[in-house]
């Protein structure tokens, strides 16, 4: 017990000098296994690894967050390649909603029981949030039905109007996958209905998704500071 | 050695045949109004995925090298037995089915084959026919093997083809590793939504296992269950696919 005791400390201590060492080092780059197939040992040259036999790359690379050629990070929805018809059947990518603010929800427009509370929930943080930093999504799981057309309609009648409201008619598969990127559930349980988890997600300006409010009738204070802090970065 | 490792799991792919399934009526463990769907006819594949299938697609497709994989699409253990990128866990068997392997990864796949997942209706349509029968829902030895099958642990290992083929000349619907499919995500296990909150309750209670009918629900319910708690990004080592394609 004790002598395991002495050793985590002594591991502690050793690798407390080999960060203390490699910052001391700072002007040369050191070098380690993409894949850290020997934990966290650095050489100060490059060279391959011993283990998987990958390249070594420079430990300060993997530091910083992985943006690729764009600067979109991995966590980013801006990574989808689906392509969406918006209410005025414009057709968009989800980048080209990059650097607004992003609040989301799926719903159709045919549903009466959840979808009429969350929408409300929607207008709501609308106007408590009242910045035009943000975009407010909504996005159709009854792409079949919810035409563009019929977006717009929806809009029009639920007070969703103004650049800042975007209703969207994916195809099934983008639909699908979207919602899998939500962790967001449904079901088509009759040609009418669905069924579907509530949920209400924020994301970053790059894409990143920072926050989800789950359920009916809870309070959106939580999400609303989130959305406000988010405008501020 | 690495050359001859890379030279023995490449270039030897068979292209997956697919067999015909008749669609049908199917009734979901849980989920519908009506009680029953319909599926249509579609092709499957006769096989799940195998390992040295997917280290071709890697191959092809590079942004699926595990160095590569978006977080938001794969999790940390995407290929995690993997030895590299282009190089299998030493201890893995070529030929027994890719796992550790994400939805998204798994619905690329199919894509770049010109296929799809299939939903969760084909597959468990396509799962209930035994050897002889096309649906041995009711056959109660056939139930217990695929209850037996799931206690069997470290089945992922086995090559594939080596458990049964069932009346539409389909392997191993049961008792390899479980499968992904097109739409597991509609399987709802939060209790929030007000329409579902009957079938949540039907689902989840471990009442709705025990005063089931039959062995069929048992098993059904060990499936959805374990889609039901599953993301999208996972990637789980029991967890496969296969592919399936529209007639």
């Amino acid at each position: 017990m004790k002598t395991s005791h002495l050793k985590n400390i002594l591991s502690l201590v050793f690798l407390i000098c080999l960060f203390a060492c490699q910052t001391q080092v700072n002007s040369s780059e050191q070098y380690i296994c993409p894949m850290k197939c020997e934990d966290h040992k650095t050489y100060d040259h490059p060279g391959t690894c011993p283990v998987c036999k990958m390249d070594l790359v420079k430990v300060s690379s993997l530091e910083a967050p992985i943006l690729d050629e764009d600067g979109i990070s991995e966590e980013s929805i801006f990574n989808l390649q689906s392509e969406w018809k918006t209410q005025d059947n414009e057709t968009i990518h989800l980048t080209d909603l990059r650097g607004k603010v992003l609040v989301v929800v799926m719903i159709y427009t045919s549903c009466e029981a959840a979808c009429p509370r969350l929408v409300a929930d929607m207008r709501n943080i609308y106007s408590k949030v009242d910045n035009p930093a943000v975009d407010y999504v909504l996005v159709s799981i009854d792409p079949e039905k919810d035409t563009p057309e019929k977006l717009k309609a929806y809009a029009k009648e639920e007070h969703l109007e103004g650049d800042q409201w975007i209703l969207l008619q994916g195809k099934l598969d983008d639909v699908r996958e979207f919602s899998n990127v939500l962790s967001m559930k449904y079901k088509k349980i009759s040609p009418i209905d669905f069924s579907h988890t509530n949920i209400i997600s924020v994301f970053d300006k790059n894409g990143v998704l920072q926050h989800q409010q789950e359920g009916l009738g809870v309070s959106n204070d939580k999400l609303v500071q989130e959305v406000k802090a988010l405008i501020e970065e | 050695m690495g050359l001859l490792a890379f030279s023995m799991t490449g270039n030897s792919q068979t292209r997956t045949i697919m067999r015909p399934i008749k669609g049908g009526t199917l009734i979901p463990l849980y989920g519908l109004d009506s009680g029953k769907v319909w599926v249509d006819d579609f092709l499957l594949d006769e096989f799940a995925v195998t390992n040295e299938q997917y280290l071709d697609f890697v191959k092809k497709y590079p942004e699926w090298k595990r160095a590569n994989a978006k977080s938001i699409f794969a999790d940390g253990n995407y290929l995690s037995e993997w030895q590299s990128d282009l190089q299998l866990g030493s201890h893995m068997n070529p030929k027994a089915p890719i796992t550790n392997v994400s939805w998204f990864a798994a619905k690329a796949y199919c894509a770049c084959q010109d296929k799809r997942l299939p939903s969760v209706d084909e597959w468990e349509l396509a799962a209930r026919a035994s050897e002889t029968k096309a649906n041995a829902e009711n056959d109660s030895s056939f139930n217990t093997r695929i209850i037996e099958s799931y206690e069997t642990p470290n089945t992922y290992s086995k090559t594939v083809g080596s458990t049964y083929k069932n009346f539409w000349g389909i392997y191993d619907m049961h008792g390899l590793v479980w499968e992904w499919t097109s739409d597991f995500n509609s399987v709802l296990i939060s209790g929030e939504s007000r329409q579902d909150g009957e079938a949540d309750r039907n689902l989840f209670c471990a009442g709705a296992a025990i005063s089931a009918s039959n062995l069929r629900d048992y098993a059904a319910f060990m499936r959805y269950a374990f889609r039901g708690s599953i993301k999208a990004n996972y990637n789980i080592k029991n967890l496969g696919f296969r592919c399936a394609k529209s007639k």
